[in-house]
């Protein structure tokens, strides 16, 4: 006879903080493999960003969770308990379409209202809930209002207090502001992370635009052809991204290919001192990073190199520079907004900049 | 150049569509304009205007009887031809099954078989299991004739309809069931309306399946054929003039329904809305 208890709590997650847990989840259409192998953990009350270019299967990770589609493989768990066994309509979790999938023929009010009113939830309770949910997205003069008769903006914010005045546990968001013009989406991006800090839902957004990710997210998965490439911290996926493919997604650099050899590393023309092992390396180093060099001090924590400027594009706050090193080797630097610059100039940047990133 | 020749071309076709119209249309005018004729349908031209023959319908209860009957047959074929064309378009959108492509082509074939063929078949079948020729195996024969339009006006619905509202109800915690009810059928709404009053107007004006499976009870296409058996009467005309403006005026309103559904959903109108809003 055992002294431990009859059920050992063997189907809890490894780890109990984790909100929802995908393990080794594959998915494959017709012989595709649109998701190879993904396990990814998101935290409770944490807005997490599946960041990727079109077809790289992250509005399939959310299929996947809101239970419109089977995984192929692997197990989804949302506080120890199995989810992707359970059909869409029990899982506590909710979306925002990309393009809202608002029901034209419900009034905003009663789209809000839809899903309380399919539990069951009493009448009273739900007239409070759904003012409170539209009082949320600022939407209460539009209760009446159907759909068609709501711009872009707008039919956004009903579909979001859809979902919220369910109370999910997760809200999965695919691509909601991508129909939204330039500037709506800039103020809904504020709008939708303070909601998000307000009401403390964990957010699982997805998103191809990767300054969206990096202003919104505490961690963004980066996902590639199916794969997590890397899942950090907006800062830490910027300052340490771990491969050359996650280096020019997020945010731009100058990819150098090269070699260490005898404590050197040489790429093309820039060439610094390095304690690693020879080989072949790549690094990445930002463009900002990249300083003009005006005096003639030579620092031994700086590398300096000479560079035709070739290109100069004015942004406003900052100028992009495209500079040649010689053989063709060209490079790009961000600097202050200056005077027209021309002809050879003088760069440095310090060693720790550059970033070492695999394949 | 092309301009000259369209004006000279251009008489000869207004002629031509002259023609066409007058071919189609002059015999209902006709027909109307005798119905208020005193003396009757002899005669050239038309003299004494009369609402005589529409009194004398009116006090003539046995095709009062047909048009109840008819109408009566018109509804409950609606009625079992939508149930069946919805579960038929249903599986055709979205339920994959071998012999899918076969099923296909079995549920329209009604559409295009002489109705000579349908009635005989369907009568040979009532003979068979007993059943006694009435306005039951009428509707029998209507509802089964029609599902085929029923189908292919709800599937052309369902094709338009936005998959993706179906998921945001079951993601917000709707049963599969719920969704139907709630989501799928009021989307359909147009579509079930515009198929019903098609169904409607067919079935209201059917001779030839009516014709192998009535019994005693005739509905009025058949009960105004066997009085022009005895001669024309205005009293034919008075009542076929009913019938023509009511099915013009239910076309009319199918007409909008479907250019309703049609349209609500095309890029066109919802940039038009845009604009306006």
């Amino acid at each position: 006879m055992s002294a431990f208890p009859a059920n050992p709590p063997q189907e809890l997650p490894a780890k109990s903080a984790a909100l929802l847990e995908l393990r080794n989840v594959a998915k494959r259409f017709a012989a595709v493999d649109v998701l190879k192998n993904i396990s990814l953990n998101i935290a409770s009350g944490e807005f997490l960003t599946l960041l990727g270019e079109s077809g790289s299967g992250k509005t399939t990770v959310l299929r996947l969770i809101a239970g419109f589609a089977q995984p192929s493989s692997g197990e989804i768990w949302m506080s120890g308990e199995r989810l992707d066994l359970l059909p869409p309509y029990k899982r506590r979790v909710n979306t925002v379409f990309q393009n809202y999938a608002l029901f034209p023929h419900l009034s905003a009010c009663d789209n809000v209202a839809y899903g309380l009113r399919v539990k069951n939830t009493p009448t009273s309770e739900i007239a409070a809930r759904v003012e409170e949910a539209l009082r949320m997205v600022k939407m209460q003069g539009f209760a009446a209002s159907r759909p068609a008769r709501l711009s872009g903006g707008q039919q956004q914010r009903i579909a979001l207090a859809r979902a919220l005045v369910n109370r999910p546990r997760l809200l999965l968001l695919d691509e909601p502001l991508s129909a939204l013009d330039a500037n709506l989406r800039k103020q809904m991006q504020g709008e939708l992370k303070s909601l998000q800090r307000e009401i403390g839902v964990t957010f699982l957004f997805v998103t191809h635009d990767q300054e969206e990710a990096m202003a919104l997210s505490d961690r963004i998965a980066l996902l590639r052809d199916g794969a997590l490439e890397q899942v950090a911290s907006p800062r830490e996926i910027y300052a340490h991204p771990a491969t050359a493919y996650t280096a020019e997604f997020i945010g731009q650099t100058n990819l150098l290919r090269g070699e260490i050899r005898g404590g050197m590393v040489t790429c093309g023309a820039l060439r610094w001192p390095s304690d690693e092992a020879d080989g072949a390396v790549i690094f990445s180093l930002r463009p900002e990073a990249i300083r003009i060099c005006a005096d003639d001090k030579r620092q031994p924590s700086e590398v300096r190199f000479r560079a035709a400027v070739r290109q100069q594009f004015y942004g406003g706050s900052s100028e992009l520079l495209e500079v040649d090193c010689g053989n063709g080797q060209t490079l790009r630097v961000r600097v202050p907004v200056g005077g027209p610059l021309a002809g050879e100039q003088d760069f440095v940047f310090s060693l720790c900049d550059p970033t070492r990133v695999a394949e | 150049m092309t301009r000259s020749s369209t004006v000279r071309r251009a008489p000869l076709l207004a002629l031509y569509a002259t023609f066409v119209f007058a071919f189609i249309y002059l015999p209902i005018v006709v027909l109307v304009v005798y119905s208020f004729n005193r003396d009757g349908v002899g005669g050239f031209p038309p003299r004494h205007f009369t609402l005589g023959w529409y009194t004398v319908l009116f006090a003539d209860s046995s095709i009062w009887n047909s048009v109840l009957n008819s109408l009566i047959v018109a509804a409950a074929s609606v009625a079992l031809s939508l149930g069946l064309g919805l579960l038929a378009a249903l599986a055709l959108d979205r339920a994959g099954f071998p012999g899918k492509s076969l099923f296909r082509r079995l549920v329209l074939l009604p559409l295009i078989l002489p109705g000579i063929i349908t009635g005989l078949s369907l009568l040979m079948f009532a003979v068979f299991s007993g059943l006694h020729p009435s306005l039951a195996t009428v509707f029998l024969g209507h509802a089964t004739a029609l599902i085929s339009v029923a189908t292919t006006e709800l599937f052309a619905g369902l094709q338009k309809l936005d998959r993706a509202q179906e998921e945001a109800s079951l993601d917000l915690g709707a049963t599969p069931w719920q969704t139907f009810w709630r989501i799928t059928l009021p989307n359909l709404k147009l579509s079930l309306i515009a198929a019903g009053l098609l169904i409607f107007t067919l079935s209201m004006d059917e001779i030839a399946v009516t014709f192998f499976l009535i019994g005693r009870d005739n509905t009025l296409p058949l009960e105004i054929w066997a009085r022009l058996r005895r001669g024309i009467t205005p009293e034919i005309n008075a009542i076929s003039t009913l019938i023509f403006v009511s099915s013009v005026a239910l076309l009319v309103i199918w007409y909008h329904l479907r250019a309703r559904s049609l349209g609500a959903r095309s890029p066109e109108f919802l940039e038009q809305l845009g604009e306006t809003s």
